[in-house]
């Protein structure tokens, strides 16, 4: 069941005033930005050395980390010959006072499949390279979302930590003994994993007539909807999500896929520096 | 990801089961199918079949679940195990959460919450039969649920499922297409105030194919929400 949010801080109306009227002006709250740009991103991978792979990433004051794991299991039986990529979110109850322990809500589920989708479609990971023995043992890629500080916009956070994550994952080195189980070595590695694409989510805020890129958690409180566009490096649309209780018009989509795109080169440019510094990177 | 090359589109440029890319499935729609609920419909996209039910607004049953200038909408929709294939657990699944979340932020652009302060209005959704495109069927049949309840709303809601299959651009897919599929975009719109209130894209596009999509499927929600106000008098005819 889902429920209109009835936790949510009360914003006084003046502050969605004040926010429409910088807007007008080409500003923003922060007194740096303007509506099309992202605030600053900051990605590192390689945080968790127990982790295949793994990427802390910075976008203002969002934090997420991505952990990447990975396990021999059994394939899907409509899928024998593709290893299973999974995505999962958890909102932590440290991120934020409107975050409560337990399972996953209806946030953390949407997060994750978006996410989930948006890798899956354009075939980011090379799932086909994933067989070990095709039809009984293939790679099992998990990738696990944490939300560390929620400061809004937890979409395209969780996107560049997922992606750099993947993009820092190697494959554990594995050994077939007598009985043909796999028997994995994870202090030795037989590789990168497979990632063909690399893709990025981009969140844009409607309040009132205007839509802005990357709003923070005061933005996203007063939005009347959310509109979160995953690209792929060419400018391919390879996932899609309306979020929020209001709606967009034509126009609005337009304008968010020509302003997305934008934010998306931003977001590719700070993956590729992270992945630039990380030696032996790919 | 590869998906197996099907043929679904003829050499005539008509889909497996003879429409033309930009034909409907034949709609149903009935409303006042329950006798408890204070409102409720029934909607058939060709094979889909799907029920909604409206009650409020009344008193929450959890007290706490209420906001003080204005109504709480709840949504749920539900697969019922004998609706597909393969049976479906009872349980909740992820998916229902999402599709649940996607289609309750896709009814509150219309309603005014604001007339009922302190009071729920709970949107129950079953799916009798999934054959592709039952989210927005699901839509279609909470927005005439919501009418028949007498709930004020802005507009109605429409929505249907635009798909790729084999690089053509088709309305309202069946399972078979979504299946098979390059890429699924349902979309449910507001055509009276001009509203988009879900979009969701599983699959690869370009923005051009988005523009002709989302072209293509308003053009069909318009058509879709005249059925739903002809169903609406049908009810108060004699």
């Amino acid at each position: 069941m889902s429920v209109t949010p009835f936790r949510l801080p009360t914003i006084p109306l003046y502050k969605k005033e004040t926010i429409m009227n910088l807007i007008a002006k080409g500003l923003r709250l922060d007194g740096v930005r303007t509506p099309e740009s992202p605030r600053s991103v900051k990605v590192e991978v390689g945080v968790i050395e127990k982790a295949e792979g793994s990427a802390h990433v910075r976008l203002g004051n969002t934090q997420v980390i991505a952990g990447v794991k990975i396990d021999v299991g059994t394939p899907f039986r409509d899928t024998p010959d593709q290893g299973v990529l999974t995505v999962h979110a958890e909102f932590v109850p440290l991120a934020s006072p409107l975050f409560e322990p337990g399972p996953p809500d209806e946030n953390a589920i949407e997060l994750a499949r978006v996410i989930d989708r948006s890798l899956r479609e354009v075939g980011a990971v090379d799932l086909n390279a994933l067989a070990i023995r095709p039809g009984e043992k293939v790679w099992i890629v998990w990738v696990d979302l944490y939300i560390l500080d929620h400061d809004g916009n937890l979409f395209d956070a969780s996107m560049l930590a997922a992606m750099a994550a993947l993009l820092d994952a190697k494959l554990p080195y594995y050994e077939e003994i007598e009985t043909g189980e796999i028997v994995l070595d994870r202090s030795k590695s037989e590789g990168p994993l497979p990632v063909k694409h690399r893709v990025v989510t981009v969140t844009l805020a409607k309040i009132g007539d205007y839509l802005i890129v990357d709003p923070d958690f005061e933005e996203e409180s007063v939005a009347d909807a959310r509109i979160v566009l995953a690209f792929d490096e060419q400018g391919r649309i390879v996932g899609a999500q309306k979020t929020g209780p209001g709606g967009l018009t034509t126009a609005d989509l337009e304008k968010a896929m020509d302003l997305g795109w934008r934010a998306a080169e931003v977001y590719f440019k700070a993956l590729d520096e992270a992945l630039a510094g990380k030696t032996g990177g790919s | 990801m590869a998906k197996a090359q099907v043929q679904l589109i003829s050499e005539e440029g008509l889909r497996h089961d003879g429409r033309r890319p930009d034909e409907l499935r034949p709609i149903r729609m009935k409303v006042g199918v329950l006798s408890n609920a204070d409102g409720s419909a029934l909607v058939e996209f060709g094979k889909t079949r799907v029920i909604a039910a409206v009650y409020g607004p009344r008193e929450p049953i959890q007290k706490y679940m209420v906001l003080p200038d204005r109504a709480v909408l709840r949504v749920r929709y539900h697969m019922a195990p004998f609706s597909t294939s393969e049976r479906k657990s009872p349980a909740p699944s992820r998916r229902e959460i999402e599709l649940s979340k996607v289609i309750r932020e896709s009814l509150e652009p219309v309603l005014l919450p604001e007339y009922f302060p302190r009071t729920t209005i709970d949107v129950f959704i079953e799916v009798l039969q999934a054959d592709g495109g039952t989210r927005t069927a699901s839509v279609t049949a909470a927005s005439l649920a919501l009418a028949d309840a007498g709930i004020p709303m802005k507009a109605l809601v429409g929505g249907v499922a635009v798909g790729k299959v084999n690089g053509v651009l088709v309305l309202d897919v069946d399972e078979v297409e979504d299946s098979a599929g390059e890429a699924d975009l349902p979309i449910a719109a507001a055509p009276d105030i001009g509203l988009i209130t879900l979009f969701q894209l599983n699959g690869v596009l370009t923005r051009d194919e988005i523009r002709a999509a989302v072209n293509m499927a308003l053009k069909a929600i318009e058509y879709i929400v005249e059925k739903e106000k002809e169903a609406l008098k049908a009810k108060y005819e004699f």
